[in-house]
């Protein structure tokens, strides 16, 4: 019955979903009051509907009710709690529908919060967040059902992956979704200011915080998934390159482009069609995201079981979209943009610039995710590119735009004398080639190139970002003198900085050894002693493991006990090796058990991850940023 | 400078900059682009020389040697036509077990052996990488036909 209810509740939220869709737009061009206002209570009804049939899914799952399919692959008896409901959100349906419920959650916000928008535009606005529902609903509906009924129903559940009983995979998806998804509501005002022709400083005053919050999601998204490959894939790596990967990383590149664009266009009316486009972009590449973790058609060690009829209806989807999005772009967007001059020193040229070299970095990390796929069309054989090509390609435009970030918070708009900003500049320039130099000598006593300009950039941002806070606290003002965008963009910038000294210190430092280890036996890497003390057996809830307890000491001082498991699940039997991680500040020290490999001996991997905690916090830090910039007064005024 | 030599200059900064990185990044696209190559091509010596390239297929039952309590290790892999030595020293992924599908990269060295430096893990256990799939569905069909392809005849069990 739950499962029925669930199922008929996304068939009245579709239908509800096509009244959004189309009502408001009609309204909105006849200027009928009546018509346009059905897109609030429409979306309204679309979210409670949906949130109905999410709540069964979820329902179903905590009650075991192996009579349905998708509760059966992916649940189990003797699983946790906990993650019976993330489990509703491990495989595609499940997934699918946390999407659908997501878009009707942004949409019944911007439906509830829009001081001070015209009706017209609003209505517009919901109307195309209906009709991408549409699309979805659509797609769940025929393709992807998640309350199909298993007939007869199974004893038990083939139980969810065991890489996915994770604490950071039961929020990590939402998050991250809650990213891809918000970039639908811009796109949805660019569509909306197409279709009525006006785009003033207003619409983009409107537009900004929707964009910078559904970036802060997609910011924290990204590094939770970064942070649970690092720990739960067990080997260390807090990056891969995968095309999953890049598919989340593609609408952030392209999303903080749009970030930096729509300041312009708020501020001084330019780069109207350029931001338009990138908002276009930025919800495609979400949807073309989508299209390869869901096709199968890109290799990846995301590819769960993949199903080509869905990745056919997404690839549909997105092409109807893409296509029309950039026909109306063709036809509507030239006759927006403005004359307005600026000189070659402003902060309209270092935006241009950070725009520039994001969408440069986004084509890269595009190029490499889909060579493989280019060149076995064109039956060039079967490629892959490993993720070092991804390494250079993407440092090449990231070098000038972190050094150019440090100079363009400090430029003014339109046109900057250079006199004054040479002489603020001056001091933390040198400062931080000074430190780019210092810093790797002093604390890990090599220093080259690249070194130096990883260092030297992270410091250059960070001085800079403090510039600002700095002068407002020591003139007594503390935040007043600093208005709030002015004080996240320092904050989001200085966590770009901290970004940057973790990657840049962790892959010049970092220490990774396979070694051969015999219980009772000491290894020495990275001039710190691990000694293998003891193996023993650990029953959890839905597993047993093997658990390796290894001391780690620096010289006579003890640091810490790591304790790295092998776990056997018991329904799938298969092996995950835990990690054992003992973390600091300012560096991880990593233990991951392989196998046993001789008379109590084990294959293990050590590794010692300088500075890595400050790639996460450094995001971490940019999403405050973005948090902060919400809280800036002229988002609430409601008088335009 | 007048301001038209300075916009000259910076135009010819900006070209000569960007043709160096787009030089960079093709010449690493060239050294990072590796060919997945079926094992029965390796055997029959079609591999590209002195560079990386993956291998996939299933890990021959039997077929893991170890030094004991030592990271060296051997095992061989099949398309179910051909059989290739693989050599590997270093931790193992989860799922890697005899019998189950396998990808590595590497490159051989000496004219036989393949020395994998990476050795794929897969999420799922029923995952199964699409170009193995494929090499594998290929050369099962070829085993009902004589096992013959580009000249070399492989007796593989």
């Amino acid at each position: 019955m739950i499962p029925e209810i669930g199922h008929f509740a996304l068939i009245l939220a579709l239908s509800l979903a096509v009244c959004q869709g189309v009502l408001p737009l009609v309204g909105a061009h006849r200027d009928d009051k009546a018509l346009m206002s059905v897109a609030r209570s429409t979306s309204f009804g679309q979210l409670f509907f949906v949130m109905i049939s999410f709540g069964c899914l979820i329902w179903v799952f905590i009650n075991d009710d192996f009579s349905v399919l998708y509760v059966a692959s992916n649940s189990q008896l003797s699983l946790p709690t906990p993650y019976k409901i993330s489990a509703v959100w491990s495989a595609h349906e499940g997934s699918l529908l946390m999407w659908i419920l997501i878009l009707a959650i942004w949409t019944a916000a911007v439906a509830k919060f829009n001081p001070g928008i015209p009706q017209k535009l609003i209505s517009r606005v919901i109307g195309v967040l209906g009709l991408l529902s549409v699309g979805f609903l659509l797609f769940i509906l025929l393709t992807s059902n998640p309350f199909e009924r298993l007939i007869p129903a199974a004893l038990d559940g083939a139980d969810l992956n065991p890489l996915l009983q994770d604490p950071g995979l039961v929020i990590h998806p939402p998050i991250l979704y809650i990213g891809y998804v918000g970039f639908s509501v811009a796109f949805a005002f660019a569509i909306a200011a197409m279709i009525s022709g006006e785009l003033d400083q207003n619409w983009a005053r409107w537009t900004r915080p929707w964009t910078t919050l559904a970036w802060l999601f997609l910011t924290i998204g990204i590094a939770l998934g970064s942070w649970w490959a690092y720990y739960e894939l067990g080997w260390g790596g807090w990056w891969f390159w995968d095309p999953v990967e890049n598919a989340s990383f593609m609408p952030w590149l392209i999303g903080t482009a749009l970030i930096h664009s729509l300041a312009v266009t708020e501020r001084r009316g330019l780069f109207k069609s350029w931001t338009l486009l990138l908002a276009i972009t930025a919800f495609s590449l979400s949807l073309l995201g989508t299209f390869l973790v869901r096709s199968g058609i890109i290799v990846s060690v995301h590819a769960f079981a993949t199903d080509p009829t869905r990745g056919f209806f997404i690839l549909a989807f997105l092409a109807i979209v893409v296509i029309g999005a950039l026909l109306l772009y063709a036809w509507r967007a030239p006759a927006l943009d403005s004359n307005v001059g600026f000189s070659p020193l402003s902060r309209e040229t270092f935006l241009l610039l950070n725009n520039v070299l994001l969408v440069i970095a986004t084509t890269l990390v595009l190029f490499g995710t889909l060579a493989p796929l280019i060149v076995e069309i064109l039956n060039g054989g079967k490629i892959s590119i490993g993720a070092p090509w991804f390494e250079i390609a993407f440092l090449i435009p990231m070098i000038p735009l972190v050094l150019l970030l440090g100079l363009g918070m400090h430029t003014a708009w339109r046109k900057q004398s250079s006199g004054p900003w040479i002489r603020l500049l001056r001091l933390p320039a040198i400062a931080a080639v000074v430190i780019g130099v210092a810093l790797p000598l002093m604390f890990y006593e090599r220093v080259n190139l690249l070194l130096i300009i990883g260092c030297g950039s992270a410091a250059w941002i960070v001085i800079s970002s403090l510039i600002q806070p700095v002068r407002s606290w020591s003139q007594k003002k503390g935040t007043a003198g600093i208005t709030r965008s002015a004080l996240g963009m320092s904050i989001a910038h200085l966590g770009m900085g901290l970004f940057v000294i973790g990657v840049t210190i962790t892959s010049a430092f970092g220490i990774e050894s396979d070694r051969a280890m015999r219980i009772g036996e000491s290894l020495e890497v990275a001039g710190l002693q691990f000694e293998f003390r003891e193996l023993r057996e650990v029953q959890g809830p839905n597993y047993k493991a093997i658990e390796g307890v290894l001391e780690i000491r620096d010289g006579g001082e003890f640091i810490g006990i790591v304790r790295p498991q092998k776990r056997q699940y018991l329904v799938q039997k298969n092996w995950m090796t835990e990690a054992g991680i003992h973390p600091t500040w300012n560096k991880d020290l990593f233990v991951a058990l392989g196998d046993e490999i001789g008379d109590d001996t084990w294959s293990v991997r050590i590794q010692y991850k300088p500075m890595i905690r400050f790639i996460w916090i450094g995001a971490f830090i940019m999403a405050v940023g973005g948090l902060v910039t919400l809280t800036d007064r002229r988002y609430r005024k409601v008088v335009i | 400078m007048k301001p038209r030599h300075q916009r000259m200059l910076a135009v010819g900064l900006a070209i000569a900059g960007i043709t160096i990185a787009a030089g960079l990044t093709l010449k690493a696209f060239d050294e990072n682009m590796m060919f997945f190559i079926d094992i029965s091509d390796v055997v029959a010596g079609n591999y590209p020389q002195e560079r990386n390239f993956r291998i996939g297929g299933l890990v021959v039952e039997n077929s893991i040697e170890r030094e004991e309590g030592s990271l060296d290790m051997r095992f061989r892999v099949t398309d179910m036509q051909c059989e290739l030595n693989v050599t590997y020293n270093g931790v193992l992924p989860d799922l890697f077990r005899e019998g189950q599908g396998v990808v590595a990269h590497g490159a051989i060295v000496a004219g036989e052996v393949f020395v994998a430096d990476k050795i794929l893990a897969k999420h799922d256990e029923n995952y199964m990488a699409p170009e193995v799939a494929a090499s594998l569905a290929k050369h099962a069909d070829e085993k009902l036909t004589p096992l013959q392809k580009d000249g070399v005849e492989c007796n593989s069990g």
